[in-house]
C-alpha cells in the first residue's frame, strides 16, 4: 500500500525553529528556564563501558544536580541499558526521578521482534517505568509501514504500564515529510512519547525536527485529546539549545505542555552546562567544566 | 520532594529590551544639503515621535520650498563630477556605505524601532541588514553597467528626487539611493514625515564615507516637501507610497518628459491550497500580514483558502495570531510593535469599523496593550463579501480579510480582481500547479510556499495601479539612465 | 470598347479581427476616399476586443508568436505596392518576429538571493496597449510602435495616421490573412483629438505608445494615463527594439523555496 505523505516545506520549517531561536531569554527567564530544562532531563548514559558505579553515581546526580544549589529541581529520569535498569532503581527508589531503559535492541533495532519484547519484559520486570525503543528503519525505508506499527504495538503491550517512548532515529529519515509521517504512524500505533534520537546517529534534535514532531502532537491533541509527549535527544548540548528547545514546546503547544510529563530532553553533558550557566546567573563569572563532575 | 518543584515551575520570557544607549541621539538633525547639515532657511523644525510612547525623540529640520530648490542645486552642482568618476571609484564609494551601515547595524536598528514602531527583532535582522546589502549588491554594478542594458548606451539621467515611506524608512532609501548612486545620478530623498531619523544617520553615513559634497542630499520633511521636490527641475523621480499620491505625482509629471518610476499601493491575494505544507501556510499568512504591523505595501491581505481547508487553517491561524507577542517594539521578542503614527491608526480603525458594518465578522486577539502609543490588535476578518471595503482598499495594517475557493480558476480570478498588481502568495505542495497559478497571477511578485522574501538582486514592483518600474537587480539600474540615444 | 471601371474599395476599420464601418457612420472625405471616423463606441469596441483576445494571445509560446508575426512580414512583403518604406516595415516585423523568444533570457534571468530559494524573474505582457501612430511615415511608422507591442504579447488598439489612413488601413488586411487571431490588432482611423480621451483614458487600457511627437499630446495622453497609472512610452523613430520593448512588459518575479 502506497503511502500519502502530509507535505511539509522544509524552508519554512526551518525558518520558523530558527526565529524561535532567536528569542531573547535573559535574567528571571534564563534561570527559569535553566530549572525547567533541567527538571525535564532524562539524564542518559548508554556506553558500552557503563558500570553499576558510574551510574550510581549519575543517579545521585539526576537526584540533586548541584548540591549547592537546592532550588534546582531533580531530572526526570536516569536512561541507561537495560542491565543497569536494576541498579538505577535501587538508586532512584523514592526520589521521584524514573528510571528508563532503552530497548528494542538499542540503537539499530535489528532484531527479531521477540528478541524486542522480551528485552522490554526484562527492563520494566527489573524496574524499568520507562521504555526508549527504536523503530525498524528497515522496515519502515521499505515503505512496510505496517511491521513498524505491529512492532509498537508489540512493544507497547510489553510495557505494561511503563511508558513508551518511540524513537524515530529522525537522522535516517529522509525529508520532514517523512518525520511528520513517522510521528503519526508511532502515535497511532501506541507510543506516549516520540522521541528524535538515539544519539548515535550523525544528527540529533534539530530544531526543525523537533518542530515538526510538535506540530503532529499538537494536532493530535486538537483531533482527539489524547496527549502525547515530545524528547528530544542527541545533539542538546548546551544551554542555548535546551532554552530553544523550550521555546519551540512553548510557542508550538503552550505552557501546558512545559512539563516533563510532556516534553524531556534526553542528555548527559547538557546538564553540566545548565549548572554552569546557572552558577553564572547566581555569581556574574563564567565557571568552568572542572567545578562540576563529569556524571 | 521533586515533583513539588517541578509542577511549580512557569515560564514566560523576561523583558527583553534592547539598550537605547546603544543609540544615542542627538537633540536635533538638521537638512543634509550639499555635504553639511544645515538649518533650513524657510522650513520648519518639527519633534519626531516614538509611536510606542508618543515620546519625542528629536527636534528635526523639515524642508521648506527654498530648502528643496537648494538641494537640488547641491545635486545638480555635483552631478557632473560624480558622473566622471571613474565607475569602479563610484563603487568603492557605495560598498563604504555598505560597510558602514553594517558597523552602525545595532545603532540604525534601535533608531529605526524608536521613529517608525517596528519590532526591534524586525529592524535588526531585516530592513538594515537588507539596506547594507542593497548598497553592496549595487556598488558592485557601478562598473558593469555595460553588461546591464543589452548592449545600449547608456548616461545618467542627472539630479533624481525621490520620495520614500515611513514602513521601510532606511531599507527604502537604500532602495532609492543605491541604484542611482551606481549609475552616476546624483540624489535629493525625502525621508517620510514621520520617520526621518534613519536617513538621517544615513546622511551622516555618507558624510563619513567621502562622498563628494551634493552627491546625496537628505530633506525630511512632510508632503508638501515632497510635492515640492517631485514638481522641481530634478531629471527623474522615484516614489514609494500610496497610490492616490502616485497618481497625483504622474498626473504632476505630465508632459514634462521626466522619468518616473512608481511603487503603490496593494490588495496582494495569498493563496492556499488544500495541498499546501499547512502548518508552514500559517506561518507564510503570518509573515504576510503581521510583518511590520501590516505596514508593507506587498502585504498578503486578502487571504483565499481552499474551501476544503479553510476551517482547518483559520483554526491553525488564530491560534497563532494568539501566540503574537505585541507590546514595546524595542523588545527583542516582541513580533507586533506599534502602529507608525495616530493618523495611520485611524486609518485603520476607521476601515475596520467600515468592514464590520459591511457585514464581515471581526475577530481581534485579545491582548493587554499599553497606555500610551499607538496599538493594533491582530485582527483576521472572516465572511468578508467581495464588494466590503476591507477585501478591495488598502488598510495598510494588522488586518487580514479571508474569503474561500473551490478551484485553481476561482483562485486566480478573484486573486486578479483588483485595481492593484504587486504580489500574492500560492501555496501547495504541487510544483506544477503552483508555476501554473504563479504565471497567471497578475502581481510584481509571486511568492510559492513563502512570503516577503526581499533580495537586492530580485526585482520588485507592480502591475496596473500597483506602480511601474522595478527595483533590484539589473531591472532596477534602468529607470535610471537614458537609454539607447 | 468601353473602359473597365475600377472598384473602389470602401475602406473599414479592423475591429475584433472584423472589417467594420464606425459605429457612428460618419465618415472623414480624406484623398477622394470615404475613410471612416472611429468614435468613443468604436473605442470602447476595440478595447474590449483587445482585453478579450489578450490572455489567448500572452498564453501562446513565444515561438508560434514569432511564426506570426513572421507570417505577418510574409504576407505584408507579397503585397502589390510595394516599396522602400514597406520593405523597411517587413523588415522591422522579420526583427520582432525573432524578438519573442528572446524577451526573457534578455531581459529576465535567475535572481542568486542570499536564501534557500530559486528566485527568477521573466517578462510578462502587460496587457493592453495603446498606440497613437504618427501621422507620417503612414505605414512604417505604425508597424514600428505595434510590431514590439505584439512581440511582447500584448493585444494592440492603434490609431491610424490621422493623414493618410488608408494603407495603414490596409494592414489590417494583411494581419488578416497572416494568422493574428483577432482582436489582437485593432485599427482605428478618425480624429485625435475625438479618439484621445477614449482610449487613453479608458481604464482597461494597461499602457500607452504616444509616437504622435506633439507636446500637447503628450501632455493630455500622460494626464489620462494617470488615471489608472497607465506605462507611457515616447519612443523616437531612431529608438531601438529593446528600449522600445521594455515598457511594454511587466516582470515578474517568482520565489520558490529550495529543500525537499
Amino acid at each position: 500500500m502506497s503511502r500519502s505523505l502530509t507535505p511539509v516545506n522544509r524552508v519554512g520549517v526551518e525558518e520558523r525553529a530558527a526565529a524561535l531561536g532567536r528569542r531573547s531569554i535573559k535574567t528571571t527567564a534564563k534561570r527559569e528556564g535553566i530549572r525547567l530544562a533541567t527538571s525535564m532531563i532524562d539524564l542518559t548514559t548508554l556506553e558500552g563501558s557503563d558500570t553499576p558505579g558510574k551510574v550510581r553515581h549519575l543517579c545521585a546526580k539526576a537526584v540533586c544536580p548541584d548540591p549547592s544549589r537546592p532550588e534546582l529541581p531533580s531530572c526526570a529520569a536516569v536512561c541507561v541499558y537495560p542491565s543497569l535498569v536494576g541498579v538505577a532503581a535501587a538508586a532512584l527508589e523514592g526520589s521521584g526521578v524514573a528510571v528508563a531503559s532503552v530497548a528494542t535492541g538499542f540503537p539499530a533495532g535489528q532484531t527479531s521482534l521477540k528478541v524486542k519484547v522480551d528485552e522490554t519484559r526484562e527492563a520494566v520486570a527489573a524496574g524499568a517505568s520507562e521504555i526508549d525503543m527504536v523503530i525498524s528503519r528497515d522496515a519502515y525505508l521499505r515503505g512496510d509501514d505496517r511491521t513498524v506499527a505491529r512492532e509498537i504495538e508489540a512493544v507497547k503491550e510489553a510495557c505494561g504500564s511503563a511508558h513508551l517512548k518511540v524513537i524515530l532515529e529522525t537522522a535516517e529519515l529522509p525529508t520532514y515529510a517523512h518525520v511528520r509521517h513517522a510521528s503519526e504512524l508511532a502515535i497511532a500505533a501506541g507510543a506516549d512519547v516520540i522521541k528524535t534520537s538515539t544519539g548515535k546517529a550523525s544528527s540529533g534534535a534539530t530544531p526543525g525536527v523537533v518542530l515538526v514532531m510538535l506540530e503532529v502532537v499538537r494536532d493530535h491533541f486538537e483531533r482527539t485529546g489524547r496527549v502525547v509527549g515530545v524528547k528530544a535527544a542527541g545533539g542538546v548540548s548546551t544551554t542555548k539549545a535546551a532554552l530553544h528547545m523550550l521555546v519551540l514546546v512553548k510557542e508550538t503547544l503552550g505552557d501546558e505542555w512545559l512539563t516533563p510529563d510532556r516534553f524531556r530532553i534526553g542528555a548527559s553533558s547538557l546538564l553540566n552546562d545548565l549548572l554552569m550557566q546557572y552558577a553564572k546567573l547566581d555569581g556574574g563569572h563564567y565557571g568552568r567544566a572542572e567545578d562540576f563532575s563529569k556524571e | 520532594m521533586a515533583t513539588v518543584e517541578r509542577a511549580a515551575l512557569r515560564w514566560d520570557y523576561a523583558p527583553a529590551p534592547e539598550s537605547r544607549d546603544a543609540a544615542p541621539l542627538k537633540p536635533r538633525y538638521d537638512l543634509f544639503i550639499g555635504g553639511s547639515f544645515v538649518a533650513p532657511t524657510d522650513g520648519t523644525v518639527v519633534e519626531t515621535r516614538n509611536p510606542a510612547t508618543e515620546e519625542t525623540l528629536a527636534e528635526v529640520a523639515f524642508a521648506g520650498p527654498g530648502d528643496v530648490a537648494a538641494a537640488v542645486d547641491a545635486a545638480r552642482g555635483a552631478a557632473d563630477g560624480w558622473a566622471a568618476l571613474p565607475a569602479l571609484e563610484r563603487g568603492k564609494y557605495l560598498f563604504r556605505i555598505a560597510r558602514l551601515i553594517q558597523e552602525r547595524a545595532r545603532e540604525l536598528a534601535i533608531v529605526e524601532t524608536l521613529d517608525g514602531g517596528k519590532p526591534i527583532r524586525e529592524s535588526r535582522d531585516v530592513d538594515v541588514p537588507l539596506a547594507a546589502a542593497h548598497f553592496f549588491s549595487y556598488a558592485g554594478w557601478a562598473d558593469k553597467l555595460q553588461y546591464a542594458f543589452g548592449g545600449r548606451a547608456y548616461e545618467p539621467r542627472g539630479v533624481v528626487g525621490q520620495v520614500v515611506p515611513w514602513n521601510f524608512p532606511l531599507l527604502m532609501a537604500a532602495w532609492k539611493l543605491a541604484p542611482a548612486l551606481a549609475t552616476g545620478n546624483t540624489a535629493v530623498l525625502k525621508p517620510a514625515e514621520t520617520t526621518p531619523l534613519t536617513a538621517l544617520l544615513l546622511a551622516e553615513i555618507v558624510q563619513e564615507a567621502g562622498l563628494p559634497d551634493g552627491v546625496v542630499n537628505i530633506i525630511p520633511g512632510d508632503g508638501s516637501a515632497g510635492a515640492a521636490l517631485v514638481r522641481s527641475e530634478v531629471d527623474k523621480v522615484a516614489f514609494t507610497g500610496s497610490t492616490a499620491v502616485g497618481k497625483e505625482i504622474q498626473r504632476a509629471l505630465a508632459g514634462t518628459g521626466r522619468g518616473l518610476t512608481l511603487e503603490l499601493g496593494g490588495k496582494s491575494a495569498n493563496i492556499v491550497f488544500e495541498d499546501a505544507a499547512l502548518d508552514q501556510a500559517v506561518e507564510g499568512i503570518i509573515e504576510g500580514i503581521f510583518f511590520n504591523q501590516g505596514h508593507v505595501c506587498c502585504a498578503g491581505s486578502r487571504l483565499l483558502l481552499q474551501e476544503s481547508v479553510a476551517e482547518e487553517v483559520v483554526r491553525k491561524l488564530w491560534a497563532r495570531m494568539e501566540r503574537l507577542r505585541v507590546g514595546d517594539p524595542l523588545d527583542k521578542n516582541t513580533d507586533v510593535g506599534a502602529i507608525n503614527s495616530a493618523e495611520q491608526l485611524a486609518r485603520i480603525t476607521e476601515m475596520v469599523e467600515a468592514g464590520e458594518q459591511q457585514g464581515a465578522v471581526r475577530r481581534s486577539v485579545t491582548c493587554a496593550l499599553p497606555d500610551a502609543g499607538y496599538w493594533f490588535p491582530p485582527t483576521m476578518f472572516l465572511d468578508v463579501a467581495p464588494a466590503n471595503r476591507i477585501a478591495v482598499e488598502e488598510i495598510f495594517g494588522p488586518v487580514v480579510s479571508v474569503t474561500t475557493f473551490r478551484s485553481p480558476a476561482e483562485a486566480v480570478e478573484r486573486a486578479n480582481n483588483s485595481a492593484y498588481g504587486l504580489a500574492a502568495g500560492v501555496w501547495t505542495d504541487n510544483g506544477a500547479k503552483a508555476f501554473e497559478v504563479a504565471s497567471k497571477l497578475r502581481a510584481g511578485v509571486v511568492w510559492q510556499n513563502t512570503y516577503n522574501k526581499f533580495d537586492p538582486t530580485a526585482a520588485f514592483g507592480g502591475y496596473k495601479e500597483s506602480g511601474f518600474g522595478r527595483e533590484g537587480g539589473p531591472a532596477g539600474l534602468a529607470p535610471y539612465v537614458r537609454l539607447g540615444g | 470598347m468601353s473602359a473597365r471601371q475600377a472598384v473602389a474599395k470602401t475602406y473599414k476599420l479592423y475591429l475584433g479581427g472584423a472589417f467594420v464601418r464606425s459605429e457612428s457612420g460618419r465618415t472623414d472625405p480624406i484623398g477622394g476616399v470615404n475613410v471612416p471616423r472611429g468614435s468613443r463606441k468604436d473605442v470602447r469596441d476595440a478595447v474590449k476586443a483587445a482585453r478579450a483576445a489578450a490572455p489567448g494571445w500572452a498564453k501562446k509560446t513565444a515561438y508560434n508568436r514569432g511564426q506570426v508575426l513572421y507570417r505577418f512580414a510574409e504576407a505584408l512583403e507579397s503585397r502589390s505596392d510595394r516599396s522602400d518604406e514597406i520593405d523597411e516595415a517587413v523588415d522591422l516585423l522579420v526583427h520582432y518576429a525573432g524578438w519573442t523568444d528572446k524577451l526573457a533570457a534578455v531581459m529576465g534571468g535567475v535572481n542568486p538571493v542570499a536564501a534557500p530559494f530559486l528566485s527568477f524573474s521573466s517578462p510578462e505582457p502587460t496587457g493592453v496597449v495603446a498606440v497613437l501612430a504618427p501621422d507620417s511615415p503612414d505605414v512604417l511608422g505604425l508597424v514600428r510602435e505595434i510590431a514590439p507591442a505584439l512581440a511582447a504579447g500584448n493585444t494592440v488598439v492603434a490609431v491610424v495616421s490621422r493623414t493618410k489612413p488608408l494603407r495603414p488601413l490596409d494592414l489590417g488586411e494583411v494581419a488578416g490573412v497572416s494568422d493574428i487571431p483577432g482582436g489582437v490588432l485593432n485599427l482605428l482611423s478618425g480624429r485625435l483629438d475625438e479618439l484621445l480621451t477614449p482610449l487613453c483614458g479608458h481604464r482597461d487600457v494597461n499602457a500607452i505608445i504616444d509616437a504622435t511627437y506633439d507636446d500637447d499630446v503628450a501632455k493630455t495622453v500622460d494626464e489620462l494615463a494617470a488615471e489608472t497609472v497607465k506605462r507611457v512610452s515616447r519612443p523616437s523613430p531612431h529608438t531601438d527594439s529593446l528600449t522600445r520593448l521594455e515598457p511594454l512588459v511587466e516582470l515578474k518575479t517568482a520565489w520558490h523555496p529550495v529543500g525537499s
